[in-house]
């Protein structure tokens, strides 16, 4: 770039008012509406998730002429919008764009942009807004979007300026996709929508000044890590989605294995390494699995890799790997030191980062070390994992669910899951050959994510194998998106793990609350009579015989199709690390 | 230990930057002491300065934080001992009061105030400099019937800054030098750092 561009960027920056003066491709007179509409095209969006109303109506009416470029997708409520702009996202790595209305319409997208923020999840979203001079008067469906959504927007900007879009959408996606990503809210009132002016080309946003979206990579730092790295007798690696959204899966497998280190995942990184590499040693957390939590406390170099040390993770904190060295690697400054100190902060992005750590690691095995995940594996095979998968009488587990799905799909399907029980076993027991295969609501924990997010994600791998699974008191709360995918007429597989009880609140009042058992039995409707009700087809099944051909026709079914499984009502997951406790009081059952 | 620290903020001047940051506060229920938004030494940029009493962790993990808004450039955390700060306060007293039972002009000189407004109903007097000298006033002058009082935010000056001119042209260019990221790990290595 050269000086001239220069201080036009600068200039633009601090005067969103002035359009970008370069005229790129297709000027001339054009309304608000066709400028995002423009915007979207120019950024590379095929699909939007979205409703009309009263306040987006220009956007909507001139979208009525882009039909043929842009796939809009009609959702039955902005929180299902929002939630499969976030699975189209996490399938297809692009920006999931989400388009609503003001007041209620944009209050609704309140908890999937809360969903994005925490999970890093990139987004744009477009609220219409009441007029300009109708602001602050408390005007029919006017909502004050901009500061409902301030916390949980990585960005946000009001739009009452048609002139001011093309810049503003530019800033939009670049903020969106760019360093940790996140949700990023436009609110364009119906005025900016109408207004034509003189369209002089889209711009794309490269630099912000006031924003570095990655920090400058410092090579003593990657020589102080690699350092301890080659002196460590047992490093220990722990990944999260950074990997995944800095497209670093092989540098990442690359690094790992020439190091001989053993790696666990959060449940956001879980498919960045294939679930049966064989370093990779299982799960971390709260419902992880046994040996990577009982190891925390044994390592002598933690490797966190774009990972946050969420709670979840890291349970008590004044006895977590306390006798280790951390090498904290991440993109976003904020996250060094904010709950687990590092020894070494590796600023960064993966992607750049993991390749040059790798050239200065000598290529190791940790054999024996390797072999302790492993002895701790076999320990947890031996009293929870075997009558999870194979229980030979009984009940249903929804492990077993697990298994078989694995089996049939191979380990080559997306999955997306709910939160609860279900999401703890599926995570755990899910098998991933590929990167992008698991999405779930990781950080802000949203029941009722998963169906719409699984439409989402369809529409982001229309070529993948999409299942959502999703226990019953989830599904509940967004079940209305079978209207989308009878409509859009979307190839989703529902499965449905249904024990009867709002599961996971259950087994903590079993443990924790001595039993009192309080408004967590829930009833459910007749899952297949409904899926039928949205032309869908399906089955229940509580009988093992069963099982596997039930899956089966799920998975062969040509569309989408609801199968409900019955299982044990007060199965518990573990192993659990209870709230309060450190990672190595890891409780097998 | 907790201590009384200063924030200093550079940002663009946005709508609803503000909020973004006192958010950043509030959410962790960290009252702000003082706050002051004004413009800056370099031209179109704000400049934010905040007082809390928090531990030096905090307030660290608290700037980190308030940098990666977008809109916000860069946020200096600092002691008292590290800058020089004033602020200003208003009294307004019956100047017949003041006129009979106060030496005013002994009070002028020994507080640093100025009358700003002589009435015959009123004055107004001004004093600019720390909270206890601006507080000492008031117990002055709270025996004579003080009728308004008023204190401006804390503003303040690092000690050690080089103001923000040269700053802004790192910002500017799309590739940042090497000083740009400041980084405290980086001077203090080998306390951090032990093999």
């Amino acid at each position: 770039m050269n000086t001239v561009e220069k201080k036009l960027e600068n200039k633009i920056d601090q005067q969103p008012s002035i359009p970008p003066p370069l005229g790129g491709a297709g000027g001339g007179e054009l309304s608000g509406s066709q400028a995002v509409l423009e915007a979207c095209i120019a950024e590379g969006v095929d699909t939007i998730f979205g409703y009309p109303g009263g306040a987006i109506m220009p956007i909507y009416d001139a979208l009525y002429d882009y039909n043929d470029q842009l796939k809009h997708v009609l959702v039955r409520h902005e929180q299902g919008g929002i939630h499969a702009g976030q699975g189209y996202a996490r399938s297809s790595g692009k920006v999931g764009v989400v388009f609503a209305t003001s007041g209620p319409g944009a209050t609704n997208l309140v908890t999937g942009l809360a969903d994005a923020m925490i999970d890093s999840t990139a987004l744009v979203c477009i609220t219409g807004q009441v007029f300009a001079h109708l602001l602050g008067t408390d005007a029919f469906q006017e909502t004050d979007v901009i500061n409902i959504t301030t916390p949980v927007t990585k960005w946000n900007c009001q739009v009452t300026d048609a002139a001011e879009i093309p810049h503003v959408l530019a800033k939009a996606f670049y903020i969106a996709r760019t360093g940790r990503p996140g949700p990023v809210l436009i609110d364009i009132t119906k005025n900016a929508q109408i207004q034509k002016f003189n369209y002089e080309g889209y711009i794309k946003c490269e630099h912000i000044r006031s924003y570095r979206p990655k920090p400058i990579i410092r090579k003593e730092y990657i020589e102080q890590a690699a350092a301890l790295i080659n002196q460590a007798k047992k490093p220990f690696v722990l990944f999260g989605q950074g990997i995944i959204l800095g497209k670093a899966e092989k540098e990442f497998k690359t690094f790992i294995e020439k190091g001989g280190l053993p790696a666990a995942w959060t449940i956001l990184g879980l498919s960045a390494l294939p679930t049966d590499h064989p370093q990779n040693v299982g799960m971390l957390g709260m419902h992880g699995n046994y040996g990577p939590n009982v190891l925390t406390n044994e390592c002598d170099v933690l490797i966190a890799i774009g990972m946050r040390f969420d709670d979840r993770v890291t349970g008590r904190l004044d006895k977590y790997a306390k006798q280790a060295k951390i090498i904290h690697l991440d993109i976003d400054p904020a996250e060094i030191d904010k709950n687990v100190k590092a020894d070494v902060p590796v600023w960064g992005d993966c992607k750049e980062t993991l390749p040059l750590l790798t050239q200065l690691i000598e290529a190791k095995q940790h054999k024996d070390w390797l072999e302790k995940f492993n002895a701790y594996t076999q320990q947890e095979i031996d009293i929870v994992i075997q009558e999870e998968l194979h229980p030979k009488e009984g009940e249903l587990t929804m492990g077993e669910v697990i298994h078989l799905l694995n089996e049939l799909t191979n380990g080559d399907a997306i999955i997306v899951t709910d939160v609860g029980q279900h999401q703890m076993v599926a995570c755990r027991y899910a098998k991933f050959n590929q990167s992008k295969s698991n999405i779930t609501s990781g950080g802000l924990g949203t029941m009722g994510f998963a169906l719409p997010a699984a439409i989402g994600a369809k529409f982001g791998a229309l070529d993948r194998t999409v299942v959502a699974v999703i226990g019953d008191g989830g599904f509940q709360m967004t079940l209305q998106e079978m209207g989308t995918i009878m409509q859009t007429e979307l190839n989703v597989k529902i499965l449905i793990l249904n024990n009867r009880f709002l599961g996971m609140v259950r087994q903590w009042q079993q443990l924790f609350n001595d039993k009192r058992y309080s408004f967590v039995d829930i009833q459910s409707p007749d899952y297949v009579q409904l899926a039928k009700a949205y032309g869908i087809e399906g089955q229940s099944v509580d009988d093992r015989a069963l099982l596997k051909s039930a899956i089966k026709t799920m998975l062969d079914h040509e569309g989408s199709y609801l199968l409900e499984v019955m299982v044990g009502k007060e199965n518990n997951v573990f192993p659990m690390v209870p709230q309060g406790c450190s990672v190595s009081e890891i409780r097998l059952k | 230990m907790k201590a009384e620290y200063t924030i200093t903020v550079y940002t663009e001047n946005q709508v609803g930057l503000l909020n973004r940051i006192a958010i950043i506060f509030s959410r962790r229920k960290i009252n702000i002491e003082s706050l002051n938004v004004s413009p800056s030494e370099a031209e179109g940029i704000h400049r934010f300065t905040v007082v809390i009493n928090e531990t030096e962790d905090v307030v660290r993990k608290l700037c980190r934080q308030i940098e990666k808004q977008v809109e916000v450039l860069k946020a200096y955390f600092n002691t008292n001992e590290e800058i020089i700060w004033q602020e200003m306060a208003l009294y307004k007293v019956s100047t017949d009061e003041v006129a009979e039972k106060l030496k005013v002009e002994r009070l002028l000189r020994e507080y640093g105030a100025r009358a700003v407004v002589i009435r015959k109903d009123y004055t107004i007097f001004e004093t600019t400099g720390h909270r206890e000298e601006t507080d000492r006033l008031v117990e002055v002058l709270a025996p004579y019937g003080l009728i308004e009082f008023v204190r401006s935010a804390r503003v303040a000056i690092i000690k050690a800054s080089k103001g923000f001119h040269e700053k802004l042209k790192e910002f500017e260019a799309v590739e940042p030098a090497e000083e740009l990221i400041e980084n405290e790990f980086l001077d203090k290595a080998d306390q951090v750092f032990t093999m």
